[in-house]
């Protein structure tokens, strides 16, 4: 029932069969996917995926998996929350948060990803799925992993903060905490994928794992009725997900499902991590790598794998991208929550905070049908915000010193 | 003592099928060079005209060569070469 032609590199274009394998043996090009969209097309309906259940799967034709889905049956379909309150705040008329803060089950856009890597690991016939990862990843094959049935082997940079560690080991996976940062913890893992033969959801996975970030885009489109939006604001650590959402949009397009694509992609990073946006400021296509430095973990990646192709994405659409500042995060995670009730991670005070730069600088009209990516869950890094909120009102258990209080608060 | 280094899966069938392999100091892109006599074809799949393939990380004793020299970087005696593909990941 599969749509998957195959495999094909994306920078030589060799042809590959389905297996787990992520580069070209030829020039060390990623793989990407290969659909038949001309057999899509018309099979893919409106309808056809209105009828079908509130999940990532109703899209499943445009997902490299043969068979039925096996993991993530309840992954996807976050709200498109119109932002109006937070809009009046920056002068905007249009603007939307992709709350992926609510994604099953375990809060981040990465549950997106982990379901079809699972489901297609299970494909090829694996029993052990591993990854390298800043958090979110852990946490989500840690989880899709045990109700699964999979073996889990999960790689993390010890420095990662402890309620992510915590919210790993709750699942009870194999969690390797390695000294050093994400990029050292990916080189070693492309080592241990060498010599382990299991599903490495983000190495020998990779080109069927990073499809799975194109329902957050096909969900978009759908949930504005059809329509794509006219500016997206993503952020990016690797870069995949902004080129993902970019090839959700052009695929819709091409089987059917909507006439038109003139969305601008916004690349957001913060300033201590980044290599994707520096590239797009200087209208370079060349990806300097660098030493992360910034609260924004879940964004931490030096050496941007997809870098090269989202700065092509940007340049292509017409968008840009903006860096901010720690403390420019803070502010923007604070904001996001009291203005729609959002409490993102530090990864979404980077999107509004680079949203914000984005839109004062022109970059992003006040009019435009603007769309934020919010990817994980503000619950998970806590820490990034402590002795930044405000303090409660300590009172003794009695009307008095509740009146004293109020009074308090009254005048603030 | 040699220089080693390591060698990924997608090279290894020209490597016959060996994970480690020895070359010689002198800067990254000689010893690629060098390596490819031994093991043809392995200089062009992960460079090009002198130059590192952009999906290709080299790191040597685990810092990423981009941070030295490029493919100028020198490699001692004793040193431990990785090539690494690129890997997705984070967001």
């Amino acid at each position: 029932m599969g749509f998957v032609r195959g495999l094909k590199c994306r920078e030589c274009g060799r042809e590959y069969s389905v297996d787990p394998i992520y580069v070209c043996e030829f020039c060390f090009g990623p793989l990407e996917v290969v659909y038949d969209y001309d057999g899509i097309k018309g099979v893919l309906t409106r309808e056809k995926i209105l009828s079908r259940p509130q999940n990532l799967w109703r899209y499943r034709e445009l997902l490299p998996i043969d068979g039925e889905p096996t993991c993530g049956l309840n992954s996807g379909f976050t709200p498109l929350v119109r932002a109006d309150k937070l809009g009046a705040y920056l002068g905007m008329k249009n603007l939307y948060i992709k709350d992926d803060t609510v994604t099953h089950p375990t809060l981040s856009f990465k549950d997106r990803v982990v379901a079809v890597a699972l489901s297609k690991a299970r494909e090829f016939g694996f029993d052990t799925v591993a990854c390298a990862s800043t958090g979110n990843l852990a946490h989500s094959v840690s989880a899709h992993g045990a109700s699964g049935g999979f073996k889990r082997f999960i790689f993390i940079p010890s420095t990662l903060e402890k309620s992510k560690i915590i919210a790993s080991l709750v699942y009870e996976p194999n969690l390797i905490a390695v000294d050093g940062n994400y990029d050292d913890v990916n080189r070693l893992c492309s080592e241990v994928a060498n010599k382990y033969k299991w599903a490495f959801v983000n190495i020998n996975i990779r080109p069927f794992y990073a499809e799975g970030s194109k329902t957050q885009g096909y969900e978009i489109v759908e949930q504005l009725g059809w329509h794509t939006p006219d500016a997206v604001v993503v952020p990016s650590a690797s870069g995949s997900l902004l080129t993902k959402i970019w090839k959700s949009f052009k695929e819709m397009k091409e089987v059917g499902l909507v006439n038109d694509v003139n969305t601008k992609v916004f690349s957001a990073q913060a300033t201590g991590c980044s290599p994707i946006v520096a590239a797009i400021k200087a209208g370079v296509d060349v990806i300097k790598p660098v030493k992360p430095n910034t609260i924004a973990k879940s964004l931490a990646i030096g050496n941007p794998a997809d870098g090269y192709y989202a700065t092509q994405v940007v340049k292509e659409s017409g968008g840009f991208g903006a860096d901010v500042s720690d403390s420019e995060i803070i502010d923007a995670i604070k904001l996001l929550a009291r203005t729609e009730g959002i409490f993102g991670e530090t990864a979404g005070g980077v999107t509004l905070a680079s949203a914000i730069q984005l839109i004062e600088s022109g970059h992003i009209d006040r009019d435009a049908v603007t769309v934020l990516c919010i990817t994980g869950n503000g619950l998970k890094t806590k820490e990034a915000i402590a002795g930044h909120t405000g303090e409660p009102y300590h009172i003794n258990p009695n009307m008095k010193s509740f009146e004293e209080a109020l009074a308090k608060i009254n005048t603030k | 003592m040699p220089v080693k280094v390591k060698i990924p899966v997608p090279l290894q069938r020209l490597t016959g099928g060996k994970e480690e392999v020895e070359g010689n100091p002198g800067t990254v892109i000689s010893l690629i060079q060098s390596l490819d006599q031994k093991y043809p074809g392995l200089a062009e799949r992960i460079s090009e005209g002198g130059k590192l393939r952009r999906f290709v990380n080299i790191y040597v004793n685990e810092e990423d060569v981009r941070f030295k020299n490029n493919e100028e970087t020198q490699v001692m005696d004793g040193d431990e070469v990785s090539i690494v593909p690129a890997i997705a990941g984070g967001i």
